[in-house]
């Protein structure tokens, strides 16, 4: 049997606009993938923690607030302080595409900027997850 | 008048010819529909009015049910306030930011808060690391508002502010920032959003739950109604709801049930409909569906006046005027071929034209990728200018009034809020609909829908989904410099050392007394405020005594 | 120290990792986890575990997580297994149990873990059952099992617990929807939660009308056999002997027990109110639950559930397996066969059936060995 993807989605920071964020997660469930839901206001610390209590193979986050340069790498910090290199990270929302490079150096897999189809999204975690077995 | 025997016979015939011209050449799409999936028919005919009656559904300019405008002369007295919504960094980059505005030709301010300020935490705390200054201007105290209104006259100016929440204290430091300019509270002009309910289901800046966030709110109107009385008091929003993935008409239900919610607290706080209802004002958004949404504006005006006329039994026709800003649609810009996005912006600007907006506020093109840089804010006001001075829009009431299909669309939205405001009464109000996830359960499925009909095409996006070029990332865009939490961390201890301790610690003590108790809060909070208590201290004491919202999510 | 003792000692060390990474291999049915589980058996057994079931929309989410709360001020480490629904149709799923319980992330002594059903039925309640033993023994005080709240796979989860509390609340029709599904039965310990709503008072009155009603007809309930032990205990002459585990037996034992009780009042299980949005009850309800425990222990009521409850496993997986070599492609051909014989009367249906037994044991040996 397929082993099933767990996702966690999280919104980091203050933004309260979580539109994208359900709209993903819906599209995963439809991809047959377990989607841990956190909602807002959630801190590096939190979405972490809560990733490692939950397996998740991926976090996936959320920011429309300007913040992500800020919080995006903080929680990939805070994943090697706690010797977590597995889990697949990646970020979306209203990011400018110099931002990118930037994020990606510090271990954001993959930014997902307006009109990215929920498709592209799901492929890429079927397509990059860094756990196998 | 019409003969609708014979209408009916000529609609047969004409019906026939269709039948024959599709026959050969069928027609695009099987089905056709509104940008909100309603359908729309091939032709409207007077036969799809004929239930209407002029005077009772629709009437005249300025007179009940007010569905052509709240003015008996709309723009060919006044055009409507243009209102550019802006706000980030400092106070002092923000103040550089309104002065421009004001040269630019806007004719109202529009202050926009980083998201801190709108949760009630001081720039220092752990929560705002990395949000400081982003969305909108960095408020901590009152000397940041002296800051941000500087060489700006708040007695000739409207200012609205975007701000739920902690509305009562931003409020109180705007009146206490024009004290020290020599204007009194009656004569200030402008507006505070001060909607809670739909922070809880599109916009997530809440603080407290319903309850003592309602009372804030009826705190405010109560103060507002004898000091502040050109004041307006609310703004009851739609338009997050549909930046949220709403439908026209849920835009409008969901809204007017957060409307109806609120004249129940005031009423039941003992306030008189007539002394807060012509306070109350509504911001709706604008789609690209151009006739869909100006038969949107006319209903909720309808339907509005109705429910306050009807069932809460306002005698003063403000009360029952459904007056309202409109913001074009943040969530239809791409981030794809940004320069398209003029073009629906203006679209979404005519429409709100054609509706009969009392201000507006055109959003930039870049504003799917960043915010917005000058250049940009500039096309967008210049887009409302067209309009104004070059389309013809503003030079008669209500244009599209009569037209078939506006006027039966005008009906389906009605009717379907209807619909939907009876349904949310069953379940007691907006305020239990909203704790049972009901309106956010409406809207997310709505936004799933549209999210898969643009995935599989069957809803186009130019630039987006369809006509796609390959393009280099826009250069030039806005950023917050990263260095204002900690400019803002510094100007708050600066702050804390140089005020009276002493006193901020009395009138939060006062505060708290007020809050445990039921006196309003706006005199506490205006002593603490003039004090330079800050916006964080204050909204602490709120949540001891409130406690804080959790938020409620059906997926 | 090979993989699966290593992976053991993680979790008993309280490597948050090593117990999450378990609880996946559990959950996808990974044979490599019995090695680990066989090992941590040792250390199974302390916890008390807390099962926390009742109808959606009852608030369960916003209790446990002012349950776990309460139970952090009585310094206790705790741990939640939160379960919701998969997808019949895509086998995704949306875990949203979190998100009321999201302040806890941080609280190193609290562990949650929210699990989706998967489709099956068995195999949720032997996932549940395995993950609450690895939480067991990584040492957590107390595991609460907060399920989906809807139908049989409820009853099969809430089984684990050593106390259920049984969550109601007002408004949700003229009738408490557990009483109709029947699940009544199973609650040691009743709430009603958004209190604040009307028909709160209702709802206790028909709870507790609905509980006395069990008690006099003798109805098999679970509170009745610890009430029954609880009477005996306190020495009323030779009315009721503990160690039995006849529901039908106890219950009846619990309605004499009452009749000859000093106070002559009905001794009924706690129907307490609760806010859960505002914590308001909730330290009652928790020392409720925990008295509930105290009960179980002074009696001996524990073991005797837990061995009821063990056996009752066992049962169940050994139906699994049973079913799982049923639904393998021979025997379905085989199967096939069978039926095919039945209908053209080269057989008949018993003498199909007993072949079929046969062919299934052999099986069942094959594959064991």
């Amino acid at each position: 049997m397929e082993r099933t993807i767990r996702v966690l989605v999280a919104k980091p920071g203050l933004d309260g606009h979580d539109r994208g964020a359900k709209v993903i997660a819906r599209a995963l469930r439809d991809a047959g993938m377990e989607v841990i839901y956190t909602g807002l206001r959630q801190t590096p610390e939190q979405i972490v923690n809560a990733a490692i209590q939950e397996d998740a193979d991926v976090i996936a986050m959320s920011i429309l607030s300007g913040a992500h340069n800020h919080l995006f790498p903080r929680v990939l910090e805070l994943l090697k302080d706690k010797g977590v290199d597995d889990v697949l990270v990646i970020g979306g929302g209203v990011i400018p595409d110099d931002d990118i490079p930037g994020l990606k150096a510090a271990g954001i897999a993959e930014v997902f900027t307006p009109g990215t189809p929920t498709s592209a999204t799901i492929d890429f975690i079927r397509n990059n997850l860094k756990r196998k077995a | 008048m019409n003969d609708m025997d014979a209408m009916e016979k000529a609609a047969g015939a004409y019906q026939a010819g269709v039948e024959k011209t599709l026959s050969k050449f069928p027609e695009r799409k099987k089905e056709f529909v509104t940008g909100s999936k309603s359908p729309v028919g091939r032709l409207y005919t007077p036969l799809e009015t004929k239930k209407i009656d002029y005077l009772r559904d629709i009437g005249f300019p300025g007179e009940f049910p007010y569905t052509r405008g709240v003015q008996n002369t709309m723009y060919r007295g006044r055009l409507w306030t243009m209102r550019q919504y802006a706000g980030f960094s400092t106070a002092e980059e923000s103040n550089k930011r309104y002065k421009f505005l004001l040269e630019q030709g806007t004719t109202g301010l529009s202050v926009a808060f980083d998201l801190p300020t709108q949760i009630g935490y001081d720039s220092d705390h752990p929560l705002s690391q990395g949000e400081v200054g982003k969305v909108g201007v960095a408020i901590d105290s009152l000397a940041d508002m002296e800051i941000l209104f500087d060489g700006i006259p708040m007695d000739k100016v409207s200012t609205s502010m975007t701000i739920n929440a902690p509305a009562a204290i931003l409020l109180a430091m705007y009146i206490v920032v024009a004290e020290k300019q020599g204007i009194a509270p009656g004569k200030l002009n402008g507006t505070i959003q001060n909607d809670i309910l739909k922070e809880y289901v599109a916009r997530g800046t809440y603080i407290f739950p319903p309850e003592p966030s309602m009372r804030l709110i009826t705190d405010i109107f109560a103060y507002c109604a004898t000091d502040v009385s050109s004041w307006n008091t609310i703004s009851i929003s739609g338009y997050h709801i549909r930046e949220a993935g709403s439908t026209a008409s849920q835009e409008v239900a969901f809204t007017i049930a957060d409307g109806i919610a609120y004249v129940d607290a005031a009423i039941k706080a003992g306030l008189d409909i007539d002394d807060f209802g012509p306070r109350l004002s509504f911001f709706f958004n604008a789609h690209n569906d151009l006739f869909e949404e100006v038969a949107k504006f006319r209903a909720a005006r309808r339907v509005w006046s109705r429910i306050m006329k009807e069932r809460f039994g306002a005698k003063n026709p403000k009360s029952m005027m459904l007056r309202f800003h409109t913001q074009t649609g943040g969530s239809t810009l791409t981030a794809q071929q940004p320069d398209n996005n003029i073009v629906r912006v203006a679209i979404q600007a005519l429409a709100a034209v054609l509706g009969g907006t009392q201000s507006l506020h055109t959003n930039s093109k870049d504003e799917a990728m960043a915010l917005p840089t000058e250049a940009s804010v500039r096309i967008a006001l210049r887009t409302q200018q067209v309009i104004a001075h070059e389309s013809g829009a503003a030079e008669t009431v209500d244009p599209l009034a009569g037209s078939y299909y506006v006027e039966s669309l005008t009906d389906r939205i009605q009717e379907e809020a209807e619909g939907y405001i009876a349904k949310i009464d069953a379940m007691g109000g907006a305020v239990k609909a909203i704790e049972r996830g009901y309106i956010q359960q409406e809207i997310q499925d709505a936004a799933y829908a549209y999210q898969m009909d643009i995935e599989s095409g069957e809803r186009v996006v130019v630039g987006m989904n369809k006509f796609q070029v390959r393009e280099d990332p826009p250069k030039g865009l806005l950023r917050v410099d990263p260095a204002v939490g900690e400019q803002q961390t510094k100007k708050l201890q600066a702050l804390k050392a140089r005020r009276d301790n002493g006193k901020v610690a009395v009138t939060l003590a006062t505060l708290k007394a007020a809050a445990i108790g039921s006196d309003n809060l706006m005199p506490p909070i205006l002593d603490a405020v003039r004090v330079y208590a800050t916006l964080g201290e204050i909204c602490d004491v709120l949540r001891e005594v409130f406690g804080e919202y959790q938020q409620k999510v059906i997926l | 120290m090979d993989a699966a003792a290593l992976l053991a000692q993680r979790v008993r060390a309280g490597d948050v990792r090593a117990t999450a990474r378990l609880i996946s291999m559990i959950e996808r049915d990974d044979p490599s986890r019995l090695e680990t589980l066989k090992t941590l058996h040792a250390w199974t057994g302390r916890a008390h575990i807390i099962g926390i079931t009742g109808p959606p929309g009852s608030g369960k989410s916003t209790l446990t997580d002012k349950i776990v709360s309460e139970l952090r001020n009585r310094k206790r480490r705790v741990a939640v297994v939160a379960i919701d629904p998969s997808s019949p149709f895509t086998g995704g799923a949306i875990l949203g149990d979190r998100i009321r319980m999201n302040r806890h992330s941080t609280d190193e002594s609290v562990f949650i873990r929210s699990l989706a059903t998967r489709g099956h039925l068995g195999g949720l309640s032997r996932a549940t059952s395995e993950a609450v033993r690895v939480l067991d023994a990584a040492g957590y005080d107390d595991i609460i099992i907060e399920t989906v709240g809807v139908g049989q796979s409820e009853v099969d989860v809430v089984r684990l617990a050593d106390t259920i509390v049984l969550v109601s609340v007002p408004g949700m029709g003229d009738d408490i929807q557990a009483i109709k599904a029947g699940v009544m039965e199973i609650g040691d310990v009743f709430c009603v939660n958004k209190a604040d709503r009307d028909g709160a008072e209702r709802v206790v009155r028909e709870i507790r009308a609905m509980l006395e009603t069990a008690v006099l007809n003798g109805a098999s309930t679970r509170f009745s056999v610890l009430y029954a032990s609880l009477a005996a205990e306190s020495a009323i002459p030779d009315s009721v002997a503990p160690e039995t585990h006849d529901y039908f037996q106890q219950g009846a034992a619990h309605h004499i027990a009452k009749q000859h009780h000093d106070h002559g009042e009905l001794d009924l299980p706690p129907v307490l109110t609760t806010i859960a949005e505002s914590g308001e009850g909730v330290r009652d309800l928790v020392d409720a639950i925990k008295a509930h425990e105290t009960g179980l222990v002074s009696t001996g009521l524990l073991a005797i559930r837990r061995r009821e409850n063990l056996a009752w496993e066992l049962g169940k997986a050994a139906a699994d397996r049973i079913q799982s070599v049923l639904e393998h492609e021979e025997r379905k051909s085989a199967m096939a066969e069978l039926a095919s014989a039945v209908l053209e009367k080269r057989t008949d249906f018993y003498e199909a059936l007993d072949k079929l037994e046969r062919s299934l044991a052999a099986a069942y040996v094959a594959q064991e060995s």
